[in-house]
């Protein structure tokens, strides 16, 4: 029968249908993992005053090759403590904003689960239409607020919890890299939890409650272990790309916050150093190897 | 209820978080007075003087034109890696691929922007508005492959089934029945690959050359010189434009959503 045959066929590729894998294939093996070798050759090169700013590395035979082979960008960046403090002060930013937009984005997915069905699409619009607008313009925004003769300067003195020569001294601080941070990552925790958290039997609570557990214990025994996988990709679709964040830490941070991203940008655009920035870019990728792996996986499951 | 009234006001707090910095700008947008902290009244000078600003409009332009055309290409790679993904549940190398479709979406742009920057400048490759739209293009078709993916999903594939049986060949019924049916999604996941092209800094940065300064570019360098009102009135017309796309998108699904169940009721009631 040909519907039996037809259905067969479009489980396996058949040559024509070769086309609708190979071409985002190639085009994400060129340009996505490709470059990583390319990264990964450069990070042991010799930096060079040329353009481009490096010796090859892949030049005459292999023997010659391996002799070329140095590592003495990634010796610098074990002997500079600078890059070791960053790489651990990146970790520690991201680890504390995962937490803190656990926090916060814990409640809000609750409450959005719990409105009324008809109330959902609305709150979920209004969670996702921050995301829509410009990323940097929403850390722009802080900055009018945070600085010391910023709105919030304004807003304490106006309420009378400063005096007129007081001011905010959170702009340049960490304290206003977590507030960029949470701000800007909170609709990225908020949906994977409302989706976990929405599809959950509401019936499991009743039949807790009937049995006489009160609300909170409930809440613990059956509410979060199942919402546990929306709380596994909410923190990893956070905690990556925060590890290497540039623009809120270079737009929102002091002189002293040390993050990776920033370090790298640096060494990129400021130092024109291209073989240790890509040292660096390997050692960032090194790190995020396993949560990356742990994000692939979970969303394999999901799908 | 205790629960509920928490509920509220753990959303009105929330909510007052997201959007009471940008409501913020857009009124000092609107600012006559250059101060953050001083009203000096409603003013438009800052759209006047923006508009006369030749650097930022060329820099909207070419925004305008890397996010179209990147948008586009991404949206063609993207529906057609959801396509593998869904309909080919094995081939060599699927592994990869899945992998490569997801690791976009979490990988710091740094390092996404640095690693294509060196295969341009290995390859020798001018860097430009080109390079841009290649590298925008690669991490977008990420975004529309899961959106398009999850809309595969939920896809009812008996009348595709049909259109088989029937006679018709596998590529007119992929644009007679399968492209029409996953339509919401694709538009969605364009949209998507639009805005993330327009608010893109750091891979743009690093893969840009001389001639292709984005809007977000030129953003970026005003305000590490300052807050100025000028850049609170381009960050507003971008939210509006934003605004009212998601809400027309929005709106356009709905009716077609509803459009559809009309003629699903019509249909049924002519069968029996």
């Amino acid at each position: 029968m040909a519907s039996v045959s037809e259905t067969h066929a479009a489980n396996k590729p058949g040559p024509a249908r070769w086309l609708v894998v190979l071409v985002p294939y190639f085009w994400l093996l060129l340009f996505f993992a490709g470059p990583f070798l390319i990264i990964l050759k450069i990070s042991l090169s010799d930096t060079a005053i040329a353009m481009p700013p490096y010796v090859p590395v892949f030049q005459g035979a292999i023997g010659d090759f391996i002799s070329r082979l140095d590592f003495e960008n990634y010796l610098f960046l074990t002997e500079d403590p600078l890059y070791i403090r960053s790489y651990l002060s990146s970790l520690r930013i991201a680890l504390i904003s995962t937490l803190l937009l656990l926090l916060i984005g814990y409640p809000m997915a609750l409450a959005m689960a719990r409105a009324p069905s008809s109330l959902r699409p609305t709150l979920v619009m209004l969670v996702i239409l921050p995301f829509w607008t410009s990323f940097l313009i929403r850390v722009y925004a802080w900055i009018g607020i945070l600085k010391p003769d910023g709105l919030l300067t304004l807003l304490f003195q106006t309420i009378g919890l400063m005096g007129p020569n007081e001011q905010v001294q959170i702009f340049r601080t960490d304290i206003a890299v977590f507030i960029g941070i949470v701000y800007s990552y909170l609709p990225f925790m908020v949906l994977p939890l409302y989706s976990a958290l929405e599809k959950m039997d509401n019936t499991l609570l009743e039949a807790a409650s009937d049995l006489g557990c009160p609300p909170l214990k409930a809440f613990w025994k059956i509410t979060f272990p199942l919402s546990l996988p929306g709380v596994v990709a909410g923190s990893l679709i956070c905690f990556i790309p925060i590890t290497g964040e540039f623009v809120i830490p270079d737009l929102l941070g002091g002189a002293d916050t040390l993050m990776i991203g920033k370090t790298l940008w640096t060494e990129f655009f400021g130092n024109r150093d291209w073989p240790l920035a890509s040292a660096v870019a390997v050692i960032l990728l090194i790190l995020l190897v396993v949560p990356i792996a742990i994000f692939q996986n979970q969303q394999k499951k999901v799908a | 209820m205790k629960s509920s009234r928490f509920d509220a006001t753990v959303l009105t707090l929330g909510f007052a978080f997201l959007y009471i910095p940008i409501i913020i700008l857009v009124i000092y947008s609107f600012n006559a007075s250059r101060l953050v902290t001083v009203w000096g009244g409603f003013s438009f000078q800052w759209y006047r003087t923006m508009w006369s600003n030749q650097g930022l409009m060329d820099a909207a332009w070419i925004t305008a034109r890397v996010g179209v055309l990147s948008a586009t290409i991404g949206t063609v790679l993207g529906t057609l890696a959801a396509l593998s993904l869904v309909r080919f549940s094995r081939f060599p190398g699927r592994m990869l691929f899945s992998g490569m479709i997801y690791a976009p979406l979490v990988m710091p742009e740094v390092i996404t922007g640095l690693s294509l920057l060196l295969l341009f400048v290995a390859v020798g490759i001018d860097r430009g508005f080109w390079t841009v739209v290649i590298a925008h293009t690669t991490f977008t078709m990420c975004y529309v492959a899961i959106v398009v993916q999850s809309r595969l999903m939920t896809f009812d594939r008996s009348l595709e089934e049909a259109a088989l049986d029937l006679g018709c060949p596998p590529v007119k019924t992929f644009f007679r029945i399968t492209l029409p049916l996953i339509m919401p999604a694709v538009i969605a996941g364009w949209m998507l690959a639009f805005t993330l092209s327009l608010d893109d800094l750091v891979i743009a940065s690093f893969t840009t050359g001389p001639g292709a300064t984005t809007l977000p570019i030129k953003i970026y360098s005003q305000v590490r010189l300052g807050v100025t009102p000028e850049i609170n009135a381009i960050c507003t017309i971008l939210i509006g434009l934003v605004t009212l796309g998601v809400i027309a998108a929005s709106i356009s699904t709905k009716r077609a959503e509803l459009r559809r169940i009309r003629d699903e009721h019509v249909a049924l009631r002519g069968v029996t």
